[in-house]
């Protein structure tokens, strides 16, 4: 056993892994009915989806080419920027009502999504109609 | 003197970032892009800042260490879960909720650091914050015990939050 062969086998599996949880993400968005459900599967499968590949990559270029640590910055942006995407679209469900809608919080007035201005009340009803 | 520094860093954390990620965006190392890095990382913050309110107080920087280790060890565990109940759970047998989270952070960069780290763990979404910022809305995939979920991100995340940002 070399240490290529190794490599080889070790990238084989995270790409594999990787591919799997790609796979299970799709499923879980198209085979979920509730909207706010099918955000579950894309935001948390992904990342580990993802990860899996980059792994991958990083293992090929440090053994069979000059190292790289692009892989990681990858990475870093993404667990950043996940959680703000997925947020933005629950807050998409939460304006236009299209979720089973939450109880109002016990220690302030609403929620911000659902926290109207005055000014644009006459607006939002509009919408709403 | 401090002034001076002040002056030339306003975002110390910021400057020291951006010349980091600057330099692990060239495919090698050299010292030239190191020094355009920094250069980077001063001239940007200075340009920025009349849209910052104020620089973010310093948090302890050993604690964050156990605390990204642990958060990255969760989504492991957090996408086989996930996984599985795509895989194997018919769509009536699921039991999504509301939860919500009281908070007792109230520095910004602690709440969405805390609103990030739910979104990536156990089938947890954040949706919302109360238009005063005392309580986090939390979308749960599939539980049956919304109090026990609410316990465990108040005892496994916040309260080391509280501990990193004082």
């Amino acid at each position: 056993m070399t240490a290529g062969i190794i490599a080889t086998w070790a990238i084989a599996i995270s790409l594999l892994i990787g591919s799997f949880f790609c796979l299970v993400g799709a499923i879980g968005l198209l085979r979920f009915r509730d909207s706010m459900v099918r955000l579950h599967a894309p935001t948390k499968v992904g990342t580990m989806g993802v990860g899996g590949l980059l792994l991958a990559a990083m293992i090929h270029s440090y053994t069979f080419e000059q190292g790289s640590l692009h892989e990681l910055l990858i990475m870093g942006f993404l667990f950043v920027t996940a959680p703000i995407s997925a947020n933005f679209i629950a807050k998409v469900h939460l304006h236009h009502r299209t979720c089973k809608m939450p109880d109002p919080p016990p220690h302030d007035e609403t929620w911000a999504t659902l926290d109207v201005p005055e000014a644009d009340l006459e607006i939002e009803a509009q919408s709403d109609a | 003197m401090r002034g001076a520094l002040h002056w030339l860093f306003p975002h110390p954390l910021l400057t020291i970032l951006l010349a980091v990620v600057w330099s692990l965006l060239q495919s090698a190392f050299t010292p030239g892009m190191f020094v355009f890095g920094v250069i980077l990382g001063i001239v940007i913050p200075k340009i920025t800042s009349p849209w910052w309110p104020d620089a973010p107080r310093s948090f302890r920087i050993t604690r964050m260490i156990p605390y990204v280790l642990l958060v990255l060890w969760d989504i492991i565990v957090a996408n086989i879960q996930v996984a599985w109940i795509v895989l194997t759970r018919p769509n009536d047998k699921l039991r999504p909720t509301w939860v919500v989270i009281p908070l007792e952070l109230r520095r910004p960069e602690a709440i969405t650091i805390l609103a990030g780290t739910i979104t990536l763990t156990p089938g947890t979404i954040s949706a919302d914050l109360s238009n005063e910022g005392h309580s986090l809305l939390v979308h749960t995939l599939d539980t049956d015990d919304p109090e026990g979920v609410r316990d465990e991100i108040k005892r496994r995340y916040e309260r080391r939050l509280k501990e990193i940002f004082l």
